[in-house]
């Protein structure tokens, strides 16, 4: 026979297999006809031939089932015959096949959520060529406590020139701008990034639309470019590519647009809107320093070069740099580095981690509660299946299919759970759009996989513990047994009971990871900025430089800003600050010495953290005045030689001495005496405060940006739009940026915190109900078993009370067993969230207790309904129930 | 046929294909034919025809075709195909041989 006929008939037998089985009927039935004709024929009677040739022909029955058995796709048959099966007696019991349908979908979904989240942040390479080789290069300081600084512009030039080891390198920063509105758009304030002209090429990243910046136009005296993210591109310029080699005004300059950049680029941040050269953009003196580190550096290992050679390559060159500036202790004495990819999500891979170690614990939880279920299920159909058994169904056939039927309750919680699971993903890239590469979330091919193997794997899990609970020879037993004897019924509840003590066990740890983190998180929230928190409004503000290069104006501005503010009635007091508030921030820090004392020895450093304020500033967020007095108003702008520093600055640099009245020198020729001492406050919630000092804010003159702080006594937040109307109408063109309650700026230091632990403390709630739910269930069997068992003890006279307490610890019990299991697990597990807690032990007994007592409430609670139930039974009914 | 055994498969395999050499049968006539030809010494039980007819087909070695028999009903008509021809001349050669290796022990004395 010919292949391609072979082929048709295969194919027929797969499709016409309802014809082809008539045809066998017809093909036989004409067999028996031809022997009824014979046997007429050799002279029996028309009932003896026919009786004849039935005898001769067999179970006809058998005999069909054998001649199908030839054809080829039967395996297929089967299958789909089980599974028709398996979904018709799922349909018969619906309220079970919902429940753990629901429950298998909240175990994948949640786990396919985390992975698909897990994957793309932590563990797909960055979308660059080559990533591999990408490192990014830090300094580390002279004094050893800063391994990973930013880089300095001087340094890098060094590197640049003089390394080995690199194919390239390149520079970038950050910048922020006034966006010019054309026509009737509103000014915008935008987060920018500056970067050299060889960066897009040496990532091999193309721009969309245009090109990326030239050599010529990454030089000081070239006339400005930039280049737009695709997100501002459609959503201010209409997605119109006319905008190439159009202008538009950053702070009130025009720069030529050169390119769009795809969708997909988000480097540094996600926040960054569009990036500048960062040579022609950054003053000079900034971008050539060599201990102001500002800058972030990303180099391309030649191929065959190991990160270490080079990084000893580039701290050689940072050495001798060192060394010639012996008296400049800012200069970086060595050079570390970091994969790129690492050096972008490092810091967030364990938390990340910790969530999918909770959502894995989640699905077995679910796992293990739909076996239990199943078990149950098999315990109540175990008269059908011994039936089934003896009338020639193999075992093996009856494993397949109760696997089966595992498999249909898994895929169709799978399907559920990854619509879940696409709903969670969804929610979870709006609420945390600052996060890391949160634009790479998304779902594909692998995750897609990764379900449908979850789907096997749990139904697999499921199906062989209930097949395994099967008692299979003992037959004759079970065809037999009474409902007085339960023997088997006895393994099995032994088996639930176990199921039971291992989900106890995993909600434990989840409920005590929860606890550690929901605890760490309040103590983070709670811990004191060292201002007033309450009722406090903040906003950003940028003068461009184009319009206001005078000091005089922008001192004017600022003046009369602060006036009519203070005389808007609700607003008790405002004041101005620069860089930022406490809770947002490092800042910045700067070098100093003090007037007077003998200079430090060679290669000491000596620094604080700076600000510039004005004198309502303190008074306006509630920092209090310890010593001496706030800045005095009457000075002469562009004159100002007061400062005031923080108790933990006196307290390191002035250790018993007053330190009001004596001078300190700082980032310019400048003496600045000390007239006051303001208490400390936090840059981030989880930091110690830090040596921090005040100058005025006009003290220099290249800045030209302020926060605005407003204190008043009533809910500040209604101010917001009234001041930014203020602002608008004295300048139309100055927008307000950032714009919070000082409540909010707390929420956001503190909001990865609250995001972790507030997931946590949900998944482990949902353990909690299912170990509850699966507690009761394991307790109802138990009494249903022994119903006649009760009833016999109650008729003998046993006392409701005792019945009741009997009941409750055999129900206890298993729940005892878990919480031992999941306490002495979580000693192990705690450990591996420490770097994840602030202020709190990772054995904190408080936080164990109060787990174990509520567990205990818990199960005690859930087993209180069947034990109540069953030391109520009426004796005579439980006697008689079969 | 007796009590079935490893042997009967393979050879009802070689009677079924040699009885269809001549021409097309269907499974009653070729029962029929295999009682005849063997001298009623074989008889073959409808349980062991009919799957062997359904697997030489399935394997390629014969085909069928629906067709009025004899008696004017329509039946299913089994023939050679050119691959089965070829396994029977294999199979007669492995049967002279296993039958002439059978004799050899049996004939000792």
């Amino acid at each position: 026979m010919r292949w391609h006929t072979k082929l048709q008939m295969r194919i027929a037998m797969l499709f016409k297999r309802g014809q082809a089985a008539s045809r066998l009927d017809d093909e036989l039935r004409f067999h028996l006809d031809r022997q009824i004709a014979e046997n007429l024929a050799a002279g029996m009677s028309a009932e003896e031939a026919r009786y004849a040739a039935l005898q001769s022909f067999g179970n006809p029955a058998l005999l069909r089932e054998q001649a199908r058995a030839t054809w080829s796709w039967t395996w297929l048959e089967l299958l789909s015959h089980d599974i028709c099966y398996a979904v018709r007696t799922l349909i018969k019991t619906p309220g079970f096949a919902i429940i753990a349908i629901l429950v298998m979908a909240l175990g994948i979904g949640a786990n396919v959520a985390m992975f698909t989240i897990v994957r793309a942040v932590l563990l797909k390479p960055l979308p660059f060529k080559d990533p591999g080789n990408l490192v990014r290069l830090y300094e580390q300081s002279s004094d050893g406590k800063f391994p990973f600084n930013d880089s300095a512009g001087g340094v890098f030039a060094e590197w640049k020139q003089q390394n080995k080891s690199f194919s390239d390198m390149a520079l970038a920063g950050y910048a922020g701008y006034n966006l010019s509105g054309a026509g009737d758009q509103l000014p915008e304030g935008v987060r920018a990034g500056v970067f050299s002209a060889n960066f897009l090429p040496m990532l091999g990243v193309q721009p969309a639309l245009g090109r990326n910046f030239t050599e010529d136009e990454d030089k000081p005296s070239a006339n400005p470019t930039v280049m737009l993210s695709w997100g501002l591109w459609k959503r201010r310029f209409g997605g119109n590519p006319a905008i190439l080699n159009q202008t538009i005004l950053l702070n009130a300059k025009p720069y030529t647009v050169v390119g769009v950049l795809p969708a997909w680029f988000a480097y540094p941040n996600a926040a960054v809107q569009l990036w500048t050269p960062i040579y022609q953009n950054e003053p000079h003196d900034e971008i050539t320093a060599i201990d102001s580190h500002d800058f972030l550096a990303i180099g391309r290992l030649k191929p065959g070069v190991r990160s270490a050679q080079a990084m000893a390559d580039l701290t050689l060159i940072t050495r001798r740099l060192h060394n010639q500036h012996l008296d400049d202790p800012f200069v970086s004495i060595s050079a570390t580095s970091r994969p790129l990819l690492d050096s972008l999500v490092g810091n967030i891979r364990t938390p990340l981690y910790v969530l999918l170690a909770a959502t894995g614990c989640v699905l077995l939880i679910a796992c293990l509660n739909v076996a239990n279920l199943l078990v149950a299920r098999a315990a109540a159909r175990k008269k059908e299946h011994a039936i089934r058994t003896a009338m020639g169904g193999g075992r093996l056939r009856l494993l397949r299919q109760q696997l089966m039927e595992s498999l249909v309750l898994s895929s169709a919680g799978g399907t559920v759970g990854l619509l879940l699971a696409t709903g969670v993903i969804r929610w979870f890239v709006s609420t945390r759009p600052e996060m890391v590469r949160v634009e790479t979330i998304h779902m594909d091919g692998v995750v897609a996989v990764f379900a449908a193997a979850l789907i096997v794997l749990c139904a697999i899990f499921a199906g062989l513990i209930s097949a395994f609970s099967n008692n299979g020879g003992q037959i004759l037993a079970t065809l037999q047994e009474s409902s007085r004897a339960n023997s088997a019924g006895q393994s099995r509840a032994r088996l639930r009971a176990a199921l039971l003590s291992l989900e106890v066990g995993l909600t434990v740890m989840l409920l005590i990871g929860a606890g550690l983190l929901m605890k760490s998180y309040a103590r983070l929230r709670s811990s004191d900025l060292g201002c007033t928190t309450q009722n406090v409004l903040k906003m950003d503000l940028t003068l461009p430089v184009a319009r206001y290069s005078q000091q005089a104006q922008r001192d004017s501005f600022f003046d009369t800003l602060l006036e009519k503010v203070r005389n808007t009635s609700g607003v008790k007091a405002a004041g101005f600050v620069f860089p930022v508030v406490p809770g947002d921030g490092y800042g910045g820090d700067n070098g100093f010495e003090i007037v007077g004392r003998p200079p430090l020895p060679q290669g000491k450093q000596q620094y604080a953290m700076h600000r510039w304020a004005d004198s309502g500033y303190f008074g306006a967020i509630g920092i209090p005045i310890l010593r001496g007095h706030t800045f005095d108003d009457n000075q002469k702008p562009g004159h100002a030689t007061e400062a005031i520093i923080s108790q933990e600055f006196a307290r390191v640099t002035f250790p018993g001495e007053d330190p009001i009245g004596k001078q300190l020198r700082s980032n310019g020729p400048g003496v600045f005496t000390i007239v006051g001492v303001v208490g400390d406050t936090r840059f981030d919630a989880s930091e110690p405060p830090r040596p921090m000092m005040y100058f005025p804010l006009d003290a220099t003159d290249d800045m030209n940006g302020a926060v605005l702080v407003v204190h008043s006594d009533r809910d500040v937040t209604q101010f917001a739009i009234p001041i930014q109307r203020i602002v608008a109408e004295m300048d139309r063109d100055l927008p307000v940026s950032d714009v919070l309650t000082m409540d909010q700026v707390v929420g956001k230091n503190t909001m990865d915190a609250s995001f972790d632990a507030t997931l946590l403390l949900v998944f482990a709630a949902l353990s909690l109900v299912l170990a509850a739910v699966g507690l009761f269930g394991v307790l109802s069997y138990i009494v249903a078993q022994r119903t006649s068992e009760i009833g016999i003890r109650i008729a003998l006279g046993a006392r409701r009370e005792q019945v009741l307490r009997k009941l409750l610890l055999d129900g206890l019990r298993p729940a005892l067993f878990g919480l031992a299991l999941g306490l002495a697990a979580s000693v192990g597990a705690a450990r591996l969230i420490q770097s994840m807690l602030y202020a709190t032990q990772p054995l904190d007994p408080a936080v164990f207790a109060v787990v174990s007592a509520m567990l205990l409430l818990v199960a005690a609670l859930a087993c209180l309904v069947p034990a109540w139930r069953a030391s109520r039974l009426d004796p005579m009914q439980a006697l008689r129930t079969e | 046929m007796g009590k079935p055994n490893d042997l009967v498969q393979g050879t009802l395999d070689l009677l079924i294909l040699k009885t269809l050499r001549l021409e097309p049968m269907h499974g009653w006539a070729i029962g029929k034919r295999i009682q005849q030809v063997s001298g009623e010494v074989l008889q073959v039980q409808q349980g062991s025809l009919y799957p062997a007819l359904h697997r030489l087909e399935q394997q390629g070695w014969i085909k069928a075709k629906w067709a009025e028999s004899e008696t004017g009903r329509q039946a299913k008509f089994y023939s050679l195909t050119a691959a089965g021809r070829k396994q029977l001349e294999s199979e007669t050669a492995n049967w002279a041989r296993l039958s002439a290796a059978i004799d050899l022990i049996v004939d000792e004395a």
